[in-house]
């Protein structure tokens, strides 16, 4: 087989529709009779609700139905635990406490669903919002971790001791021998606050109940159609094949749209079969800051203890981790901090503590990223304290302590979020490090233009930091590949899109696999009337699990071709060779056979066919990996901080990715790009700012600030290495969230390097200009 | 409703004669009125840059206008632009670049950057930059616009 596309820079072939406005999204779906759905939501962050009337709003002229958890009966019922927690770590505990389709007794955060409005459209439908009377007692709340845990803090959930909603400690190794042996400890708090997905398509649903057909039709913004279509069929009592859920073009996602059973999903459903009429409800951007799920928050006591030569004897890390007011989403986001924390270190012993907190404000799932960048934040913040103590140079620091390249397969030896013990599987962390230092040109910036800057009285400083992601977890995805009789290919997969170039990422495998043009290859994702296994697309995953699935798939058909295609052109297997859309014998070009006819031959209207063929030239496969590939790199980067006004301008950015096979690099810069932007918000523009009560602050894109094109570095430069895993026949790691991970860390050390006449520490994300700005002249400088 | 209003607005050279509500946002008359739902919305409040067409020829956030507002006017989306199988100049730069990852608020970049271009066919890095800045792009990190726009200007200087 050749390999003419996978590697290659080939543009999408879904960008055309896209780029026309001929694309499907969510909200583009029109049904005629179709009603419109409003929530109302808690202004309060804790609060009993003691009455709601809704009488006027029944009466308001195109208002169809008003709902409230007592309409829903035996349906109200809190979600599913989407994902359970870890069993056999010793001492560990976990509350599942999932989120309700309505608020029935209290709300637990502002912006949780008290009652909905259906009406004849989307104005009708809020205006009746303003009709319903609430009557809710106000009940102390809290936003604030510690606070959450002192022995008189209110509880979020009545039925329990304490907010504590989960604990799990993991060791490796001794610390505290670790620690008595140590030439050095350091011991720090670290403060990482919540930021927003924000994509730019807030939350859509659609759902159509056909009462004629007795078929449940739902559009979703989601990134898991199949499991949710499973989950809503059991909860609305239909078949699973009676319920289709479709997940189109969906703008951005970034994890939220992960959270499965979310208020509007369960409603919608359960309503449109109530009315027998389609309802669409659209999130507007008040809605996605108060109601759709967040991430980030952290409070690390961390230490690390060191040799005076700077190896890593053992890090200890005791953490709070805010789950927002229920955690349908078990442990995912903490336990990846907990375990990246040793990132791509070795690192003898550590000790963690993980404790899980519910609070008054909005739930918390992943984010790109999901916990890894404050595992990293901590340990590369511990390593720059530590090179500074020392006076170690930060990057030798970092070579000192890399796993090296024999070191793979490494155990770190504590449970990660797939349950089982976290190993690496590959990588060449010496090389991407080396390589990173090597474009930014570390030596020749610190030992000659830093120091000229600097004689300029200019605060330019530069940064590197090295980080881990694992990538690619099970369980499983499928594909089935199917050669129609046009000799067109088509690709159908049960994990959804959200801009990562699947049809055209998928496709190039394919028509590497079957010879074929990439343009001629089909694909469909997200739609449960293709293709109906599989678990969604998250954790970096998509070209790990669901490419491998696709290729294994495409294999199986390549296989029927050449059995087929012998029998037809009367030659050995081996000695035909499929290309441009055709079956060849390899040195007689003419003796050939179309695809699109060898489909039909496969497929016959009349006639015989030899027990136990199966028709057609299709087949379905599966993958589902081992353990998660792991993927790494190194970011760094020079900025310039402007001391009158604390603004920074990033003047160089440069990325050294290690994802292991690439299946094309455009696609996979342009998600380096995202991933990047995405942590420059982290780091010095998105914070989700709460107050004492749970109320959030900023909930506006006039407040929240995501990052401009001219908040960006000039120039993203990428530099890959290309370590295969050993865990998939494609030899790929996921690459969707690296590009934000290591940006926080980053941009504290280059900060701290640029104003190193402040003597500053950053222990804290997000910053912006008015908190450096404080953290520089709290000290007196 | 008893207080609609009577527009007559041209839509990509189309004449449309609609009775609306004074409080119908444009945009949404747009998309869910005329059902060209190329034009996407995304924060309703004027920042994101998401929905904007073209109002007269200038950019505009159409989520911050009235319907009515464009009574007696000439409204541009992202449709007047080429189609699938003939794109606009732009749109192959974007295509060429990869400048689109999800596509939802690539519309509104395009709408923002026709005039641009107009004004300013042959634009530094910076300028560039400067016109992107109204457009919110979670996705791209811009770098792959901000190629996209340098190579449309290019191609179109030879064109033209």
């Amino acid at each position: 087989m050749t390999k003419k596309y996978l590697g290659q820079r080939i543009t999408r072939n879904e960008d055309p529709r896209m780029l026309t406005g001929q694309a499907l999204f969510v909200d583009d779906v029109e049904i005629p009779g179709m009603l419109h759905a409003a929530f109302l939501r808690s202004d309060y962050a804790h609060a009993r609700i003691l009455s709601i009337d809704v009488s006027a709003a029944c009466n308001r002229p195109g208002v169809v139905a008003v709902y409230t958890a007592e309409d829903m009966g035996d349906f109200w019922k809190p979600g599913p635990l989407l994902v359970p927690a870890p069993r056999g770590i010793e001492g560990a505990f976990f509350h599942a406490r999932t989120q309700i389709p309505m608020a029935r007794d209290k709300v637990r955060h502002v912006g949780e669903p008290m009652a909905v409005v259906i009406g004849e459209s989307r104005y009708l439908a809020e205006d009746a919002l303003a009709d319903i009377v609430v009557d809710l007692e106000p009940l102390e709340a809290v936003a604030d971790l510690e606070r959450a845990l002192d022995p008189d803090a209110p509880l979020v959930h009545d039925d329990m001791e304490s907010n504590l909603g989960s604990f799990v400690p993991q060791r490796k190794g001794d610390y505290e021998a670790a620690r008595e042996q140590a030439d050095l400890v350091i011991q720090r708090r670290i403060v990482i606050d919540r930021g927003a997905a924000a994509a730019m398509e807030n939350r859509v649903l659609v759902a159509h109940w056909d009462a004629k057909s007795q078929e449940m039709t739902i559009w979703d913004t989601t990134q898991a159609p199949i499991p949710l279509r499973n989950g809503l069929a059991g909860m609305l009592g239909l078949a699973e094949h009676q319920v289709r859920v479709i997940a189109p073009f969906i703008g951005g996602a970034f994890g939220p749209k992960i959270m499965m059973f979310q208020p509007e999903e369960v409603l919608l459903p359960w309503a449109t079969m109530k009315l027998n009429r389609p309802i669409k409800w659209i999130e507007d951007r008040r809605e996605n800051f108060v109601a759709t799920t967040q991430e980030r928050g952290q409070i690390h006591d961390a230490e690390s203890a060191l040799t005076k030569d700077g190896h890593i004897l053992g890090v200890k890390d005791v953490f709070l981790h805010d789950s927002g007011a229920y955690d349908p989403y078990g442990l995912t986001v903490p336990l990846n901090s907990q375990n990246h924390v040793m990132g791509c270190y070795d690192i003898p012993s550590y000790y963690s503590e993980l404790k899980m907190v519910f609070t008054n404000k909005m739930i918390v799932t992943p984010v790109r990223g999901a916990g890894r960048p404050q595992g990293i934040f901590v340990i590369e913040r511990l390593l720059d304290i530590a090179a500074k103590e020392l006076d170690i140079d930060r990057a030798e620091l970092r070579r000192r302590n890399n796993l090296q390249p024999d070191a793979f397969p490494h155990n770190h030896k504590i449970i990660d979020q797939a349950f089982a013990e976290f190993v690496i599987d590959s990588g060449n962390y010496p090389a991407t490090l080396a390589r990173a230092l090597d474009m930014i040109e570390y030596e020749k910036f610190i030992k000659e233009e830093q120091p000229a800057l600097r004689a300029e009285g200019r605060h330019v400083g530069i940064g590197v930091v090295a980080f881990i992601e694992t990538t690619g977890v099970g369980p499983y995805e499928g594909a089935r590949v199917t050669i129609e009789a046009s000799g067109k290919v088509s690709v159908a997969t049960g994990v959804g899109t959200q801009g990562q170039g699947h049809f055209t990422a998928f496709a190039q495998i394919v028509a590497d696999q079957l010879g074929v043009d990439v343009r001629d290859v089909h694909v469909v994702t997200g739609d449960t009337a293709h293709f109906h296994w599989g678990t969604g697309t998250f954790a970096s995953r998509g070209a790990v699990v669901a490419a491998n699935a696709i290729n294994a798939a495409a294999k199986g058909v390549r296989v029927k071709v050449l059995k087929l295609a012998s029998k037809v052109l009367g030659a050995p297997e081996e000695e035909l060779e499929l290309a441009d859309g055709m079956v060849r014998v390899a040195d007689i070009p003419d003796q050939s056979i179309g695809l699109g006819e060898l489909a039909v031959l496969a497929n016959p209207m009349r006639g015989a066919v030899e027990p136990g063929s199966e028709p057609g030239l299709e087949a379905t496969d599966y993958f589902g990996p081992q353990y998660g590939a792991t993927a790494n790199g190194t970011h760094a980067m020079i900025l310039e901080v402007d001391v009158e006004t604390m603004m920074v301008e990033i003047k160089r950015y440069v990325v050294v990715e290690d994802c292991g096979t690439i299946i094309n690099p455009l696609i996979l810069e342009g998600q380096v790009h995202g991933g990047v932007s995405l942590g420059i918000g982290n780091s010095y523009y998105e914070q989700l700012v709460y107050d004492d009560n749970g109320q959030l602050l900023n909930g506006s894109f006039m407040d929240y600030l995501i990052p401009r094109s001219t908040d960006m570095p000039p120039r993203i430069e990428i530099g890959h290495e290309v370590t295969p895993s050993p865990l998939n026949p494609l030899g790929t790691k996921g690459a969707g969230e690296a590009g934000a991970i290591p940006v926080p860390s980053l941009f504290a050390q280059a900060v701290e390097d640029a104003l190193y006449d402040y003597d500053l520490e950053v222990l804290e994300m997000p910053l912006s200009p008015n908190r450096l700005f404080e953290l520089c002249y709290q000290k007196g400088s | 409703m008893s207080n609609l209003k009577t527009i007559t607005v041209t839509v990509n050279g189309k004449h449309y004669t609609r009775d609306v509500e004074p409080r119908l946002l444009l945009s949404d008359f747009i998309r869910h009125h005329l059902g060209l739902t190329g034009t996407h919305v995304g924060c309703e409040h004027g920042v994101c840059g998401t929905c904007t067409v073209l109002f007269d020829g200038e950019s505009v956030r159409s989520c911050l206008m009235f319907a009515v507002q464009s009574d007696g006017h000439e409204v541009t989306t992202v449709e007047s632009l080429g189609d699938i199988d003939n794109l606009h100049p732009l749109q192959e730069a974007f295509m060429e670049a990869h400048a689109v990852q999800c596509g939802f608020c690539t519309s509104g970049f395009l709408m923002s950057l026709i005039p641009f271009l107009e004004e300013n066919p042959d634009p530094t890095e910076e300028e560039i930059r400067d016109a992107l800045a109204g457009n919110l792009c979670r996705c791209t990190g811009y770098q792959h616009i901000v190629d996209a726009v340098k190579l449309a200007a290019e191609n179109m200087a030879v064109q033209s």
